[in-house]
């Protein structure tokens, strides 16, 4: 998936809840979306265009979102992509199980380093 | 619903893809000129750190798709594409598949519905035939198979059986039936009780035969067919409760049974009770067929240790009159060998069936091949394609599978027009095939050969495609060869392969044809027995039965018989007439007993048994019988019932050493009867067909017994006259015949009216099926192999053009160049003759129960038939030989 290895994937379903967490913040395109999780990162995460574009349509397909014809920053037609109320619950069943799991790691990660 | 939709919107959802895709390479190139480089930097850099485009978008589209179906479609479309550039090819393919897929398919019907299909009875796993082995019967067991079962036997199994739910006997018959329009006769099954039961199947209207009926102190009820209650009642449901008159005698109809029931493979009209008596059998009589229906749970084996037991039982109890040995049977040696019923109903024609399967599966293995060898030359075009190809990244896996999805869909193509083929084969086959074939009106084109067409093209599809598929899957090795495979000569490694399937055709149609050479030499072997009589299509025949009812005293009986003869002779056209009790394959045998013969050892309790007949005056005159010494019967002999006989040539033979010495020699049929002369001897009679030993016969005059006491006289009412006239089988003389009998008796029903040619006919139907079909598999073999030699070497003609050019351009002789051509011809086909020859000999030790009179490594086939094929193969290289020797070597080279 990752073409640059600066950049790995961080583990399966990682990108989803950032996708679904940027769009619950407000809707955008998609080029919105790669620059907006950069930015919120501090470019500590870069989202790669090869795994963007096929994610977004494999969740407007499941129905977590779903797009509209919108206009962009720069007043060019495009894709606004926005998250749907499935999307909302998702979201919300991944984050539970996301915290619950990196407190698990932050424990084992505090076991190891004691 | 949501599939549909998703293909609706799916056209949007692409443009979205596209759009949003292209928006983002737009905005980043703008921020990127933000900064302050050109236009085109930016826009190259954009799409530098984007990525592959177009794979982007195929993979987000994909999403949408489901990818390898589609890129399966995809391939359909781009080779349904391909079929119609070439619509030669296309063509030659596709009839080549669908007759040899259509041709499997209806065989495969046939065997499926004659071998396969379950009998249509309830539970009929449960059902066999009650067979009984006597090799110890002399006579009988040479002519027969089995001992058939009699009516003490069945009374015994009936009563004290432990392995059976229900056992059953049944014999055919015929009945007259008068007082509906015109007097008719039927074919009746005589049933005792437990035969409706053991086959189980419920009546359509009204009701079985019940106990009562088979009481034999009173008549009881019969039941129609669903054929007759048809034919004869238009389907009348108020027909249960009514009476007909069954040879003179009022009935009462109890039911009628469904369409399409049969008692084990006998179509009847009418089920009549047996009416045994249960405390007067004899021990003998062994007439009857039995069936059983086993019970849960009990196999073959048990139920044959009981019929085992029973058998010993049945001689303790019954007897064949005061002071005679109940257990003189065990000199017969009787023994069960009980079979499933279906084996009975199959019978023979079971060897047949299979041996036409093969044939038919390998003429579509050289069908196969053939267009296997097409597809070879076409992706021989085309490697440069594959080759370009697969150096532009396609992978292995997906050049395979678009040449396999090619054949794939040829063969599925094929197939489908197969089907209209094997429709039209099946209405063939169940025309041309033998008049007995078991199970006939249950052959159809069902699920199961619908699966079995749809197996048969995928695989041949596979097939013929997987060789191309596998020599061009490496393309991508041959890519830096191909400009010296374009100018090089042909490579030996390519054409290996095609000349193994060359020679695989050649041996197996070597196999086809010396199958139908032997059928055919057996056919005329056949034809070339002389069957005891003389020109059958002269040789009008049919049967006609005198009822007790109707004429109660045996010389009355002989009397109409005999008028019967002169008004029949007295038709325009007819030059002779007589009757007798069975004509030589009608399949009627009036009985096999034995005789006692004149200063011989008759107390042997091995006396051989012997086929009896009865005949009138005159008969073997009509029917051609040749006398081989002394004379025929005289009328006034019959009238005064002289103890005469005439006796078969071979008979008189192992009697007296010769024809001439058994005139007036002496025979009894048992102790009390009174010694026979023989005054006649007459050829050997083939009673059961041509490929059938003759049996022993004594004929006896058609009224015998105690010349002056009335009651003791014995007269065969059921008899098949035979008409020897050149208008035989004309509907006019038909009618004449009709109304001669009638002007007799009007009450008198014809039946089985025929002329002997039919019943010849009918009597060698097994073999000219086979024959036909062996043919027809034979000549399509021969057909498809030349097709391919020719094929083979026109290709290389044209591949080695250049190299031809360049012998010409330095000298070579233009015949000896013809000759490198028809010489590599007749190799392949030397390679594959020599394999076929060997194949065939192991194979045809299979059929040999198929073939007469000529062995299975009959010298004068396996030459001749190597000979033809040889011929056939250097006249279909010497076409394209000829077209390499007239080539132009300037042209040849200029080419390049």
């Amino acid at each position: 998936m990752a073409k640059n290895p600066e950049h790995r994937d961080l583990f399966p379903g990682a990108l989803e809840i950032m996708i679904l967490q940027s769009l619950r913040y407000r809707p955008m395109h998609g080029y919105a979306l790669v620059k907006h999780i950069k930015q919120v990162s501090d470019n500590l995460l870069q989202v790669e265009e090869g795994s963007l574009y096929p994610a977004l349509q494999r969740m407007l397909r499941e129905g977590l979102l779903e797009s509209e014809t919108g206009i962009s920053a720069k007043g060019r037609p495009t894709r606004i992509f926005r998250l749907t109320e499935a999307g909302v619950r998702h979201l919300e069943q991944e984050v539970v199980s996301f915290e619950k799991m990196f407190s698990g790691i932050t424990r084992v990660l505090a076991v190891a380093r004691a | 619903m949501q599939i549909l939709s998703n293909l609706f919107s799916r056209r949007r959802r692409y443009d979205d893809i596209s759009v949003s895709i292209q928006e983002h390479i737009n905005e980043r190139t703008e921020e990127l000129m933000e900064d302050g480089r050109s236009r085109e930097q930016a826009e190259q850099t954009a799409r530098r750190e984007f990525g592959n485009v177009t794979l982007i978008k195929e993979r987000s589209r994909e999403e949408w798709q489901w990818a390898f179906l589609e890129s399966v479609v995809a391939d359909l479309k781009l080779t349904l594409r391909r079929l119609k550039k070439s619509p030669g090819f296309a063509a030659t393919v596709l009839l080549t598949l669908a007759f040899g897929i259509g041709a499997n398919t209806a065989v495969f019907s046939v065997l499926n519905s004659v071998l396969l299909k379950p009998l249509p009875y309830p539970q009929p796993e449960q059902l066999v035939s009650l067979h009984l082995n006597a090799p110890g019967a002399p006579g009988l067991a040479e002519f027969r198979s089995e001992l058939r079962l009699s009516a003490s036997m069945f009374l015994t199994f009936a009563t004290h059986n432990s392995a059976f739910q229900s056992v059953g006997v049944w014999g055919p018959g015929t009945a007259s039936i008068t007082g509906l329009a015109q007097p008719e006769q039927v074919d009746t099954a005589q049933i005792s009780g437990g035969v409706l039961e053991t086959l189980n199947v419920p009546a359509l209207r009204g009701q079985w035969l019940t106990a009562a009926d088979q009481d034999n102190h009173s008549l009881g009820r019969v039941m129609l067919s669903y054929g007759y209650w048809q034919r004869r009642f238009g389907g009348d449901p108020g027909v249960v409760g009514r009476t007909i008159q069954v040879n003179s005698q009022a009935r009462v109809i109890a039911g009628v049974m469904p369409r399409g029931f049969k008692i084990v493979n006998y179509d009847f009209d009418l089920l009549v009770p047996l009416a045994l008596d249960p405390t007067h059998e004899l021990l003998a009589g062994f007439a009857y067929r039995g069936i059983g229906r086993l019970r849960p749970g009990v196999d073959l084996s048990q139920a044959n240790a009981d019929i085992a037991r029973l058998l010993n039982v049945w001689m303790d109890s019954w007897s064949n009159g005061p002071g005679s040995d109940p257990h003189w049977y065990l000199n017969w040696r009787i023994a069960p060998a009980l079979q499933p019923l279906k084996e009975t109903v199959v019978g023979s024609i079971e060897t047949v069936l299979w041996v036409v399967m093969g044939t038919i599966g390998v003429v579509m293995l050289i069908a196969c091949t053939n267009v296997a060898n097409l597809l070879l030359v076409r992706a021989d075009a085309r490697q440069q394609e594959l080759a370009v190809r697969s150096a532009l990244g396609a992978g292995r896996w997906r050049i395979v599978r678009e040449l396999l999805s090619e054949s794939l869909t040829l063969g599925l193509i094929g197939g489908t027009a197969g089907v209209a083929v094997a429709y039209a084969g099946i209405r063939l086959l169940t025309a041309i095939g033998p008049g007995d074939l078991p199970r006939l009106s249950e052959i159809s084109l069902d699920a199961w050969s619908i699966a079995f067409t749809f197996i048969l093209s995928v695989l041949s599809g596979l097939f013929f495609g997987a060789i191309p598929a596998l020599r061009y899957a490496h393309s991508k090795q041959r890519l830096t060869a191909l400009g010296a495979a374009r100018t090089s000569s042909v490579s030996r490694e390519r054409n290996r392969g095609r000349n193994l399937m060359v020679m695989a055709q050649v041996a197996m149609a070597l196999v086809l044809l010396i199958c139908a050479v032997l059928m055919i030499r057996t056919f005329m072997a056949m034809r070339n027995v002389d069957p005891g009589f003389s020109d059958p299509p002269t040789l009008q025949v049919m049967r006609l039965s005198i009822p007790e009812t109707l004429v109660r005293d045996s010389k009355s009986v002989i009397r109409m018989q005999n008028n019967m003869l002169d008004k029949l002779a007295a038709i325009p056209g007819v030059s002779s007439t007589g009757f007798a009790a069975s004509v030589p394959m009608s399949g009627a045998e009036p009985a096999w007993d034995q005789i006692i013969v004149e200063g011989k050892n008759n107390q042997s309790d091995n006396l051989p048994m012997r086929l009896y007949n009865y005949v009138s005056p005159g008969y073997f005159h009509t029917a051609g019988t040749r006398f081989i010494a002394g004379r025929d019967f005289t009328w006034t002999e019959i009238y005064n019932i002289r103890p005469i006989g005439i006796v078969s040539e071979s008979l008189a033979r192992e009697l007296w050493g010769s024809p001439q010495a058994a005139i007036g020699k002496h025979f009894r049929e048992f102790q009390t009867a009174p010694w026979h002369e023989v005054v006649g001897v007459v050829q050997d009679v083939r009673e059961n067909g041509v490929d059938q030993v003759a049996p022993a016969t004594v004929y006896w005059p058609s009224l015998m017994g105690d010349p002056s006491i009335l009651e003791k006289q014995d007269v065969w009412r059921t008899v098949y006259f035979a008409i020897r006239t050149p208008r035989a089988g004309t509907q006019a003389f038909i009618n004449e015949m009709q109304k001669a009998v009638w002007s007799e008796n009007s009450n008198l029903p014809v039946a089985e009216i025929s002329t002997m040619q039919d019943i010849y006919g009918d009597s060698m139907a097994r073999t000219s099926f086979t024959l036909v079909m062996l043919a027809i598999a034979g000549s399509m073999a021969l057909a498809l192999g030349i097709i391919g030699i020719y094929g083979v070497i026109s290709y290389t003609v044209s591949q080695r053009t250049r190299e031809i050019g360049i012998r010409l351009a330095l000298g070579a002789q233009k015949n000896e160049l013809k000759w490198m051509f028809v010489r590599s011809a007749l190799l392949l086909t030397g390679s594959g003759v020599a394999i076929g020859l060997g194949t065939s000999a192991a194979l045809m030790q299979l059929m040999k129960s198929l073939l007469f009179g000529i062995s299975p490594l009959d010298p004068f086939t396996y030459i001749t038939v190597p000979l033809v094929l040889a011929i056939s193969a250097g006249l279909a290289s010497y076409l394209p030989a000829r077209r390499a020797a007239a080539v132009n070597p300037v042209e040849a080279l200029r080419a390049e």
